[in-house]
């Protein structure tokens, strides 16, 4: 018998959701000291060069203005790129904030500008002078496209692997297959925009001591990171970050309002916020311009014979940024000959960063778009088409999956979106004036896990308090968590804590990748079943204890109890075992590792499927996605409230990538030129309609030990093509660059 | 003659570019004037000082003392201390920051404090009475209407103000009448289902 109040699989509403609501919940800005002093930060107009002159004497004088930093007047720092480099840093030399005269791209931060309110250091900002000699540039990927190179390898190649091997003989079995396709995919800079501003509050403690609020996904991270380039202890830095307003990765890395906050709080022995505005929003990580090239082949029973996927990223100068872009199309479909490329192109902009599903969005893009292609080419319905090529096992690696119930999402998802009544041919469906076109398109994401720490304390009151170091960036890590928990300790969440959002907690990596709820959520598990283990021993020593004679799995833990499985009036309740404590907090420490060992025989992976109706209207060519279904076999899901809300987000991120949203650059002036919310387009709320998730049942005893595979990133992947395929349903135009905006399909 | 251009065209076109000049001069040197002027002001203390402004904010009087260009937001948040409401542009883009004021929902980033010297403000921490929720905040919980909560002031403030000026019933009109308030997460069906659970409400009261 197991507990009856099982909290996993509840859809429990967000545990912070009163703070969320009422505005007290603190994000990194909101920290309000005595004394604190406001940073402004100057940001190059030219995209390179060096600067030749630098006069910050007028804003000095203004009274209120603390002080200004440039490259001239900032603190020795430390000299390896090692110490710059944070969790998530590419191969390659990390950027330096105020590091030298040079200019490496548009936009860099030059200056910091310090003063006692907000007002006058951004009218600081205005008075300093700063002259410039410019060089030459280059920042259109398509026109450098030529100059393509192999990526660099590193670190990140463990977590980002690079392309499969080839396979068979590409070239001959495309020629001779009955059925071709090829094709170019284009989609442009996109920048995260969480919408909260990037924020850090240093708090100066004194005697070298750093207490930062900062927007982040790792706190640890930011903490290794400031540590290392300042000199600092770790333990004298504490990063906290537990209300983080939005992030999809943009804050995976350290940004450089981090940087200058501590560095002129430990400069001036004063607390500083540093805030940037919505247009320093553009100045640093980004999805990156990516150029793809398909040529897929099938024979006429729709068998899919060879694949060929060429991607060309854009990076800096001074980091190799990968994507695994063409990895996921031979994780799918068992062609005989494949023929997988990734290069990357320098351009002097900053480093791209990891964007929510970074590489997958981008891949599936062009390989979903492919099969819809070979769908129409071989007269085979684009949902049959890939069941005809449905494969049970990962051939890109020879191994099987861990689980993969994508055969389920494709049927589900069907059905429940009445898949059987769209009628095969282009322009053949309409509503009104309104073209009516249904799209299909499958989605793969890769389920991780990575090495994390939590302590499980049974506090003197009988509760139970979880520790970890993790974030929470909106995807309900927090109340999933304590789902966790509680059901390991047989608890009711309301005696459940999970604290988090603080360096000083147990290890944690970054939040990101859709491996969070695998990597926490395992080390919560371990914690809190090496806590039963301590609790039983206590209590099978207790005197006359009911347990004397049994072992661990005789008992059962339930309503805050242990419980003699064979008989249950037998029992000892949490608080009891406390006073059999000495009335001392009974605390464990648990690392929870991948079992490496059963996992590299398997594959791991999310996989969905996404159906989508457009309604186009044929005269003035707008687009609206009418309705949508995403099904989803992601494991078990632990929370289908937050899970489903994060599939939502996703699908509404793919609606903005398909339709929206895009950073225009001017290839003259090396500058994005639409670098503000109103220019750069994310759906508003007139922009979403009916959307719909479906969770297929999905069993995994391999992935790890709660089965689970992450819902951060596998909403957003089959969405932009499903969508990119209606329009051609709807119009017969087939547009192969994102976002497709309107004039394209006049 | 099918000439596209009349000699009267042509004349009023070379009016218009010489228009066009003038105003961009003037525009110009009014630019100047304004940071000549911010820059005495500001350099010469005692040229403007910082005044009183007072504001009702959720009920309860408050005196601040603010240079003329503080932003009703940044009164609100770095003055007042009330930090619930969010800014997420500063340019009247995104909607994080609405508050009602007199009755009426406005972006407060938009909105200099000294314009509203003498209004009374809500703001989300006064939305409902102290240790109660609002209908839309317990709908909002329920209806997981947020994910990282940082919109969320803003578009609870939004929601209540929209449903004063009376003017969205349908689904589609809530829809368009919320779109000044952008949610990144993605909450967006959420966000619309929890205002029109409230609606309903207040429609069968």
């Amino acid at each position: 018998m197991e507990a009856s109040q099982k909290q996993v699989g509840q859809p429990l509403s967000r545990l912070e959701g009163q703070l969320k609501v009422t505005g007290t919940a603190k994000y990194s800005g909101d920290y309000q000291v005595p004394g604190l002093l406001y940073g402004y930060v100057i940001n190059s107009t030219i995209t390179k060069g060096k600067i030749t002159r630098l006069d910050t004497g007028r804003a000095k004088a203004v009274p209120g203005i603390v002080e200004v930093f440039t490259y001239e007047n900032r603190p020795s720092l430390a000299w390896f790129d090692l110490q710059y480099a944070d969790m998530d840093a590419p191969p390659g030399s990390p950027f330096r904030p105020l590091q030298d005269e040079e200019i490496l791209y548009n936009g860099q931060p030059i200056g910091l500008v310090v003063a006692e309110s907000f007002e006058l250091a951004r009218y600081g900002a205005t008075l300093v002078e700063v002259e410039c000699e410019e060089e030459a540039f280059e920042t259109d990927l398509r026109k450098e496209a030529s100059k393509a190179r192999s990526p660099k390898i590193g670190m990140a190649t463990m977590l980002k692997p690079l392309p499969p091997r080839p396979k068979g003989k590409f070239e001959k079995a495309y020629q001779e297959s009955p059925a071709q396709v090829s094709a170019e995919y284009y989609h442009g800079t996109e920048h995260h925009n969480p919408l909260e501003l990037f924020a850090t509050t240093t708090i100066y403690e004194g005697d070298g001591k750093l207490t930062i609020y900062d927007k982040t996904q790792g706190t640890i991270n930011s903490q290794l990171y400031v540590s290392n380039i300042f000199g600092l202890k770790y333990k004298d830095v504490r990063v906290i970050s537990p209300y983080v307003g939005g992030a999809f990765g943009s804050a995976l890395r350290p940004q450089y309002q981090l940087f200058l906050s501590v560095m002129a709080a430990l400069e001036l022995k004063q607390s500083v916020l540093v805030t940037l505005d919505r247009q320093q929003m553009f100045t640093f990580g980004h999805r990156p311009p990516t150029i793809q090239q398909t040529r897929f082949s099938a024979d006429m029973d729709g068998k899919v014979t060879a694949m060929n996927h060429l991607a060309i990223g854009e990076t800096s100068r001074f980091e190799d940024y990968t994507e695994v872009v063409v990895n996921w199309s031979h994780m799918l479909y068992p062609a005989a000959n494949t023929l997988m490329q990734y290069k990357l192109v320098e351009l002097d902009v900053y480093s791209p960063l990891d964007m929510r599903s970074p590489g997958g969005s981008t891949g599936m893009h062009a390989i979903e778009s492919t099969m819809d292609e070979l769908a129409y080419k071989t007269k085979i319905d684009p949902l049959q088409l890939r069941l005809i090529n449905y494969s049970e096992d990962d051939v890109s690696l020879n191994r099987p999956y861990s689980s993969k119930e994508l055969r389920q999402c494709y049927l589900q998802g069907a059905e429940r979106f009445g898949w059987d009544k769209r009628s095969p041919e282009p322009r053949s469906m309409r509503r009104g004036n309104k073209l009516v076109g249904y799209g299909m398109a499958t989605g793969i994401w890769e389920a991780n896990q990575l090495p994390a720490k939590a302590d499980a304390i049974l506090t003197t009151d009988g509760k139970l308090r979880v520790n970890s170091a993790v974030t929470d960036i909106g995807t309900g890590t927090l109340t999933v968590m304590t789902q966790i928990a509680a059901d390991e300790l047989g608890m009711k969440i309301e005696d459940v804590e999970f604290l988090y959002g603080d360096s000083k907690k147990p290890f944690a990596p970054i939040q990101g990748g859709s491996f969070t709820v695998s990597t926490v959520g395992s080390a919560v598990k371990v914690a809190g079943a090496a806590l039963k283990k301590k609790l039983f021993s206590i209590a099978k020593k207790m005197k006359d204890s009911v347990f004397s004679k049994a072992d661990l799995k005789e008992v059962v833990f339930e309503d805050s109890r242990i419980f003699l499985r064979s008989d249950r009036s037998k029992s000892v309740s949490f608080l009891e075992i406390i006073e059999a404590n000495g009335g001392k907090p009974i605390k464990v420490s648990k690392f929870s590792v991948p079992s490496l060992l059963k996992q590299k025989k398997y594959s791991r992976a999310t996989h969905s499927a996404a159906f989508v109706e457009v309604e186009v209207d044929e005269q003035l060519g707008i687009v609206n996605v009418t309705r949508a279904i995403t099904a989803v076999a992601a494991g078990k899901i632990i929370n289908p409230k937050t899970a489903r809300s994060q599939i939502l987000g996703g699908m509404i991120w793919g609606i903005s990538k398909a339709l929206r949203e895009e950073t225009i650059q001017d290839f003259n002036l090396g500058k994005y030129m639409n670098q503000n919310l109103a220019e750069y387009h994310i759906p508003v709320h007139a922009d979403i309609h009916e959307l719909d998730v479906i969770f297929v049942e999905e069993n995994d005893e391999i992935v790890n030990a709660l089965g689970v595979k992450g819902v951060g990133e596998i909403g957003l992947v089959a969405m932009p093509p499903a969508i990119a395929n209606a329009i051609y349903h709807a119009t017969g135009k087939r547009i192969n660059q994102l976002p497709i905006h309107f004039d394209s399909l006049l | 003659m099918g000439s596209i251009f009349s000699f009267e065209d042509g004349f009023l076109f070379l009016r218009s570019i010489q228009l066009l000049g003038i105003i961009v001069i003037v525009s110009i040197d009014v630019y100047q004037c304004y940071i000549t002027m911010l820059t005495e002001i500001v350099e010469k203390p005692g040229l403007i000082r910082s005044g009183q402004v007072s504001l009702k904010v959720n009920g309860n009087p408050v005196q601040l003392n603010l240079l003329p260009w503080v932003s009703l937001l940044d009164a609100i948040r770095d003055h007042a201390g009330l930090t619930g409401t969010k800014k997420g542009c500063d340019h009247g883009q995104c909607g994080a920051c609405t508050v009602i004021c007199d009755g009426k929902r406005i972006v407060s980033c938009l909105t200099l404090a000294v314009m509203k010297d003498g209004s009374e403000i809500t703001t989300i921490e006064g939305v409902a009475p102290e240790g109660d929720l609002h209908p839309l905040q317990k709908a909002f919980i329920e209806h997981d209407a947020f994910q990282c909560g940082y919109c969320t002031p803003g578009q609870i403030c939004s929601a209540i103000g929209m449903m004063k000026e009376g003017k969205a019933k349908s689904r589609e009109e809530v829809k368009e009448l919320m779109s000044g308030n952008l949610c990144r997460c993605g909450a967006n069906t959420n966000i619309i289902d929890a205002i029109m659970e409230v609606q309903n409400q207040d429609a069968h009261e």
